[in-house]
């Protein structure tokens, strides 16, 4: 298994990104720069959060634009998995691989907290694994979740949500919500079920020292594909 | 050089949080008649020549993001 990093302009996760694969996960990562477009020799994606292209016209925009989102899109629909946490699953939306958009926190303030989070279904491989409420941390102001009513229909009908904000012991409530998402949506899933797109960073939370492993039951679908 | 300006706005049935923040304080300032503010972008785009659809195409593909965005355009110059 290898995992291509993506690296874009303004992408700050990166690092993080590539040491939590390679050394808590276990798996082969290496960075692709933006302006490659092939994904060859490669089983799967991930795209960090940062702030690509400084954020300019909308978060993760200009980045969906770029020659290896084209192929990202490509590699997705071949069913291989793909994951983008924080600009990156702004990125994802932004190039139509997940449904839905994510716009400034209700409070107008950067969160930067631990959250926790209830998997919503388990037929994907990304959340195969998360059985209990995990605690992972979140940094960003634009998290808010929007989707319509028909499109939310849509997201539960297919089971394409997959994670929701909840309290410690799991309950869904506002005061969870902590940047006003639709419906508490923290992570969302393709149809298929291989492109994952969440807020809150599982690569941060991948050894003891970083403040917890909770990231682990996520990221580790990684290590259990067969390549 | 003809310039076509593009006006981006979250649609109206969101929650536009940041407007809502500057009429508060609008409102804070004396303007109590301020009900509500939107914040929206312009952009302007200066081009060799102004075909519709092709500005059309623009704002959908890039410009504006249809889930949560409307978008209106004109030539002006």
């Amino acid at each position: 298994m290898k995992v291509a990093v993506l690296q874009f302009p303004g992408s700050n996760c990166d690092q993080d990104a590539l040491k939590s694969l390679r050394e808590d996960i276990g798996v082969g990562a290496e960075y692709v720069w933006h302006d490659e477009s092939s994904l060859a020799g490669f089983d799967a994606v991930f795209v960090p959060g940062g702030f690509t292209y400084g954020d300019y016209l909308r978060c993760g925009a200009i980045a969906s634009q770029s020659p290896i989102l084209q192929e990202t899109k490509r590699f997705a629909n071949e069913g291989r998995p793909v994951i983008g946490v924080c600009n990156g699953f702004q990125i994802l939306a932004e190039s139509g691989l997940l449904p839905g958009a994510l716009t400034r926190n209700i409070n107008q303030k950067f969160i930067c907290d631990d959250v926790f989070l209830r998997a919503e279904t388990r037929r994907s491989i990304w959340t195969s694994d998360v059985d209990k409420v995990v605690r992972i941390p979140i940094a960003h102001g634009e998290g808010r979740y929007i989707i319509d009513a028909d499109g939310l229909k849509v997201l539960e009908d297919n089971e394409q949500i997959a994670f929701r904000y909840v309290s410690a012991d799991g309950n869904l409530d506002d005061s969870a919500n902590v940047n006003g998402s639709v419906s508490n949506i923290a992570g969302v899933l393709n149809k298929q079920g291989n492109v994952l797109g969440m807020m809150p960073h599982p690569e941060r939370a991948t050894k003891e020292l970083l403040g917890g492993i909770d990231g682990l039951s996520i990221l580790k679908a990684l290590s259990l594909v067969k390549v | 050089m003809p310039t076509v300006r593009v006006s981006v706005t979250l649609k109206p049935s969101l929650l536009d949080s940041a407007g809502r923040t500057v009429a508060g304080s609008l409102q804070h300032l004396g303007y109590e008649e301020v009900q509500d503010a939107r914040i929206g972008k312009l952009i302007q785009l200066e081009v060799d020549s102004v075909e519709e659809s092709r500005i059309r195409e623009m704002c959908q593909k890039l410009l504006a993001n249809p889930v949560i965005e409307d978008f209106s355009f004109e030539v002006v110059g």
